[in-house]
């Protein structure tokens, strides 16, 4: 049981879809009195099973709307699963997008600072590995610029030096890798590789099959909120052009 | 054992029924000694302090019941210690940015307010109150900060949606840090209020050391108040329009700068019905009158501020996976 890195047991994510959020007061109570206040409801995931062991790197591969992105807030804890249950071994840093939790009014540094903090590390530590984070980013002259002045590059390369250089054990990664040129994005999937062979384990999520399938051992497809299918990166390979 | 949330509830209300009923018949008359007389209020009174020892059994109970989940979230706390420093820090960062005198208006604040109401309130409504600059700057530096505390926590968790929305913080965290937030700028409040004391030859007494009992009592309060409200506001954004006139009126019902001689027999009791009251009561009978406040004064705010705490908490907890649908 213990290199079980995430398991997700049946699990189930339903949202409230409401029509109009604008609601007159009047209109409120009448249909709170009538009990007529339902929603269309909307299952994102539906019986979603499925174990990552220590150390795999696992691709998630889906199309819009297929629940891709929720799945990955269930696990990284943003969203509590309607039914069903997630229990994640070890710390986790969710690159659910670049830059997530940064914010535009304060400078690079602030927030490399804080994002550190988000995960638990306390500020004396994040001094020390503060340098490598703007080296890999490569943003010497910016570190004490807003962020609402950064590009979406500069931005995007803040958020993933910060994300990986926190040594985490485990690391969610959402279609980041289609930002930045392509020496950067290079810089990114060697940083990766260096993870996983550190030991990390790595849940890697894009439409891209062709980098799923340069990164992943194994692959999960999911269509409309269901898996359908879980296997080897060259299965998923052929089920998913049947897919799109 | 594994008791629900629902039979908490329960049990809460079981004791406390249980308790109204035996305080009603047993309280001893040395702690009823400086209760308001009337039938009504001694009700109340009654009901409150019930109220109160049984949310404080019922919490005790929970503390030891589900100690594992309690480890589990001060654990989960000390984890984020390091964000919430940094959010406090950020707080008053953000509030000062962009102004000259920066800080120094924490200072000037409360000095200039107290200047504005001491020559509205000796020369327009000539009330006789000894030391009224001072009477009126003890009397906001509690109700400031709580008004102050409570209204930026409310709005704490919406104005956090950015990062609830991404990452997964504990919620609570976002009230906490604007009520330490508050807690800093009162210590401004305070070194004016110490200065104006000072100043003016204020005679001292030795309680004056007990100072931080009444406001540990208000920081309390506040924080539960303001996990409350940050919960309801997220579900209910009307809440802050409805707050800004609630704490216009407390303020009125609070005295901050009237004299609480002036007021008629009726409305003397009614006004015992606010916490603010006591508080601010509380904090001037030490700091200004040299009075040791009873054990009724003490079992009043302290109440107060353990079912404030407690609702506050409460709620929080029951509700704080459902934000992120409504943010």
């Amino acid at each position: 049981m213990n290199d079980i890195a995430i398991s997700v047991k049946n699990v189930s994510m339903m949202f409230n879809l409401s029509r109009d959020k604008v609601m007159g007061l009047k209109e409120y109570v009448v249909k709170a009195l009538k009990r007529q206040l339902f929603y269309d409801e909307f299952w994102a995931l539906k019986d979603i099973d499925f174990d990552v062991r220590k150390g795999e790197t696992v691709g998630v591969l889906g199309l819009n709307g297929s629940g891709k992105s929720t799945l990955l807030k269930l696990i990284a804890g943003v969203f509590k699963p309607t039914v069903g249950n997630i229990t994640v071994n070890g710390a986790i840093s969710p690159l659910l997008e670049l830059g997530a939790g940064f914010d535009p009014e304060f400078s690079a540094r602030d927030n490399v600072y804080m994002n550190g903090a988000m995960f638990g590390h306390s500020p004396v530590y994040m001094k020390t590995i503060y340098k490598d984070i703007i080296d890999f980013a490569e943003l010497w002259e910016f570190e004490d610029v807003p962020l609402k002045n950064f590009s979406s590059g500069m931005y995007a390369r803040l958020g993933f030096a910060v994300a990986t250089a926190v040594k985490p054990d485990i690391l969610i990664v959402d279609e980041i890798l289609g930002v930045g040129d392509h020496l950067f994005m290079k810089k990114c999937e060697d940083r990766i590789r260096s993870m996983i062979e550190t030991g990390a384990t790595v849940l890697l999520v894009s439409h891209d099959i062709t980098a799923i399938m340069r990164m992943c051992t194994r692959a999960i497809l999911l269509s409309k909120g269901e898996i359908v299918c879980m296997g080897s990166v060259e299965d998923i390979n052929g089920m998913y052009h049947e897919v799109a | 054992m594994n008791l629900s949330k629902k039979a908490f509830v329960n049990i809460a209300i079981i004791l406390s029924v249980s308790f109204f009923i035996l305080y009603w018949n047993y309280l001893p008359v040395e702690v009823a000694g400086n209760r308001p007389g009337n039938i009504p209020m001694l009700i109340f009174y009654n009901a409150f302090i019930a109220l109160t020892t049984a949310l404080i059994v019922t919490a005790c109970l929970i503390l030891l019941i589900k100690k594992k989940y309690v480890i589990n979230q001060l654990n989960t706390l000390k984890r984020f210690r390091h964000l919430l420093y940094l959010m406090v820090k950020r707080n008053f960062v953000t509030r000062y940015r962009k102004s000259v005198l920066g800080i120094l208006w924490s200072l000037l604040n409360p000095l200039l307010t107290m200047l504005v109401l001491t020559m509205v309130f000796s020369t327009v409504f000539r009330f006789e109150i000894e030391f009224l600059p001072i009477y009126i700057l003890s009397g906001q530096l509690i109700f400031n900060f709580f008004s102050e505390s409570t209204s930026l926590a409310m709005n704490s968790i919406v104005g956090g949606a950015g990062m609830i929305k991404k990452v997964y913080v504990p919620k609570y965290i976002f009230p906490i840090s604007q009520v330490i937030s508050s807690i800093v700028n009162m210590g401004f409040s305070f070194t004016a209020f110490l200065f104006v004391f000072l100043l003016l030859r204020h005679p001292f007494n030795w309680t004056f050391f007990m100072i931080p009992i009444p406001i540990l009592y208000i920081i309390i309060f506040s924080m539960g108040v303001g996990m409350l409200l940050s919960s309801m506001a997220v579900f209910f954004r009307d809440i802050n329009y409805i707050y800004g006139i609630g704490i216009t009126l407390l303020m009125f019902l609070t005295p901050i700068f009237w004299p609480i001689s002036m007021l008629a027999p009726r409305v003397y009791h009614l006004i015992h019905l606010n916490p603010m009251f006591h508080f601010v009561g509380y904090f001037r009978d030490v700091a200004l009158y040299g009075n040791i406040p009873g054990l009724w004064a003490n079992i009043i705010c302290l109440g107060f501020a353990l079912a404030a705490l407690g609702i506050g908490l409460y709620v929080k907890m029951a509700q704080q996976d459902k934000y992120i649908l409504y943010l």
